[in-house]
């Protein structure tokens, strides 16, 4: 049931893509997101599409999955196209009928938003099935340490973010017990009105949010129990550490926005 | 009168890569009235197994009758059989929401349309079935102990009045006393009421002494089924899927292969007790 939900889940594969230093697939993830609102043109999004597409087979990622991943921004997508599509105007008019028009430009300009949304979505899961959470977030702990410097508590949020992660499947493995069990009570879910599906939501939200407390509270007891307090002297058990390919990967996402500029001063 | 299950295969997850087969041709029948135990390692399919007896779970492939109706017939009536089939879960106090105990009692009742004069009289018969004292009937489920938070889930279930009752590891997290109580509890409540018990565990030697009938699961399969006497007599296959018979039984096998004469299908103290002391006078006679 509610377990199947892919956006944002570690896909278990051995490849490439997977042995990069988290660090590097944040990094590049950004630059690749930022690559894709720099250009507006044809050419900058074939050499988008065949670096997406390379990465994409690389990483052993079934594109399945990554495609699964859209299904939570189709009324998002759907929203931009046609606000595009009838409100831009210039250029030569394709359609013409009652109170609709549409415009070369507006067509154009639809096409590839909804294209750079697509592939913003797709980027960023490729980073996410990739990546395990705790690897996510030490990476990004990893990146914001010079904020330290200015008093940002980095080890903290990034304690936080780890702890967080790691509930969502606990949280949603309990929603689903928790909903097998009033069920099998004779709750009913599905039918009847707004309120009364509301309603139908108290048997299931009080005994979550009580067993949500009561975990944290464990937690809390199981950490100061081991002595946690806070990142001050605290080492790694696996420090992250850049190998030949992960400069190799940098490399090569250089390489592609250099390519991204340079087909981007050619035809823009 | 009966739960039919024929070759039950069920899948989680079925095309991602978190797949799981957890069920394998699995075909078991239960008789109106029967309490049966389902024993297994953890992660052998046993919870798995159970919520396909009131419909939560549908099997991927394979068949369910009840009372000999088809269960996946496209107009079955899906909330008849979960008032009839009452599940409960695995650490049940966790699916307490009410103000006080009595209400959430009646929350099952309330469920299947009866009037708040049949809930509540379904409600007490519920609490005095699982003998929780009427003191605690209006007081916040949550301040309860473990066992008495236990006791007041299962009255959730059986103030619907199901025909078969089932039980996911009733004795999970409790010390040996308040194991004891509810498995007493759940024994009496099956002589009193005559419904289906099932009753799922890990461990044999709480459920020997109660169970006329033991299904035995391993990794999704049905692997032995019979009564207590005869599933322990396969106990050095039990030992190899890592469940264990009743130390009884260990004391059984290795007193005959000393040489006594005795048999070794005792499944309980007072029964090894007795077929010792006759043993015993035998060998001095
Ligand atoms: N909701 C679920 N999603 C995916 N896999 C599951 C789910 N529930 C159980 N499993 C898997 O199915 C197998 C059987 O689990 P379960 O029926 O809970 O076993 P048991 O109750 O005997 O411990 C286990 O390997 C478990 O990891
Ligand atoms: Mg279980």
């Amino acid at each position: 049931m509610i377990r199947d939900i892919t956006i944002g889940q570690y896909y278990p594969a051995q490849s490439c893509i997977h042995r990069l230093d988290p660090r590097v697939k944040i990094v590049c993830t950004i630059l690749f997101l930022v690559s894709l609102f720099v250009q507006n043109s044809i050419w900058g999004y074939a050499l988008a599409t065949l670096f997406l597409a390379a990465v994409i087979r690389a990483s052993r990622v079934p594109l399945k999955f990554i495609v699964k991943g859209l299904k939570a921004i189709v009324m998002l997508l759907l929203f931009t196209v046609v606000m595009n599509l009838f409100l831009t105007k210039g250029g030569r008019v394709l359609v013409d009928f009652w109170i609709f028009r549409i415009t070369e430009n507006g067509l154009r300009t639809s096409v590839f938003m909804a294209i750079r949304l697509v592939y913003l979505i797709m980027g960023s899961s490729i980073m996410t099935f990739t990546t395990t959470p705790n690897g996510l977030t030490d990476g990004i702990e990893s990146l914001l340490r010079p904020l330290n410097r200015w008093k940002v508590p980095v080890h903290e949020v990034a304690m936080m973010m780890s702890i967080a992660l790691r509930f969502i499947p606990i949280l949603l493995e309990e929603t689903d017990k928790i909903m097998k069990a009033q069920i099998a009570r004779g709750a009913d879910l599905e039918s009847g009105n707004l309120i009364q599906k509301t309603k139908a939501m108290v048997p299931i939200l009080v005994p979550l949010f009580v067993s949500a407390f009561r975990r944290a509270n464990e937690l809390a007891m199981a950490m100061e129990a081991r002595c946690y307090h806070g990142g001050e002297g605290r080492t790694k058990m696996k420090p992250l550490i850049y190998r030949a390919g992960d400069y190799a990967a940098y490399g090569i996402t250089l390489l592609y926005l250099a390519g991204i500029v340079v087909v981007g001063r050619f035809t823009g | 009168m009966s739960i039919q299950l024929e070759h039950i295969h069920y899948t989680y997850s079925a095309g991602t890569a978190y797949e799981k087969h957890a069920l394998k041709d699995v075909s078991l029948e239960i008789p109106q009235g029967q309490f049966a135990g389902v024993i297994g390692h953890t992660g052998s399919g046993k919870s798995t197994l159970i919520q396909h007896l009131n419909g939560l779970l549908k099997a991927t492939s394979g068949k369910f009758y009840y009372n000999g109706e088809d269960v996946y017939a496209e107009k079955y009536n899906m909330k008849n059989l979960r008032s009839q089939v009452g599940l409960v879960f695995q650490y049940p106090e966790h699916q307490l929401f009410e103000v006080d105990v009595f209400t959430d009692v009646c929350f099952g009742p309330k469920n299947q349309g009866l009037s708040s004069a049949e809930c509540e009289e379904r409600a007490k018969e519920a609490l005095e079935l699982v003998g929780l004292p009427e003191k605690y009937y209006r007081q916040s489920p949550f301040e309860l102990s473990g066992g008495q938070k236990r006791r007041a889930a299962i009255a959730g279930v059986l103030a619907m009045r199901p025909k078969v009752l089932v039980l996911d590891e009733p004795t999970a997290g409790l010390d040996p006393r308040g194991r004891d109580d509810i498995l007493e509890q759940v024994a009496h409540l099956h002589r009193q009421t005559g419904m289906t018990v099932i009753l799922v565990s890990h461990s044999m030697e709480d459920i020997a002494r109660y169970v006329e009938r033991i299904v035995v699961m391993n990794r999704g399969e049905k692997m032995l089924d019979g009564t207590p006497k005869e599933v322990f007599a396969h106990y050095r296959e039990l030992e190899q899927v890592g469940l264990a018979a009743p130390q009884v039984t260990y004391i059984m096998h290795d007193l005959k292969e000393r040489g006594w004469n005795i048999r070794t299908d005792a499944t309980t103290v007072e029964e090894a007790a007795e077929e010792i002391i006759r043993g015993m006078k035998h060998s001095y006679d």
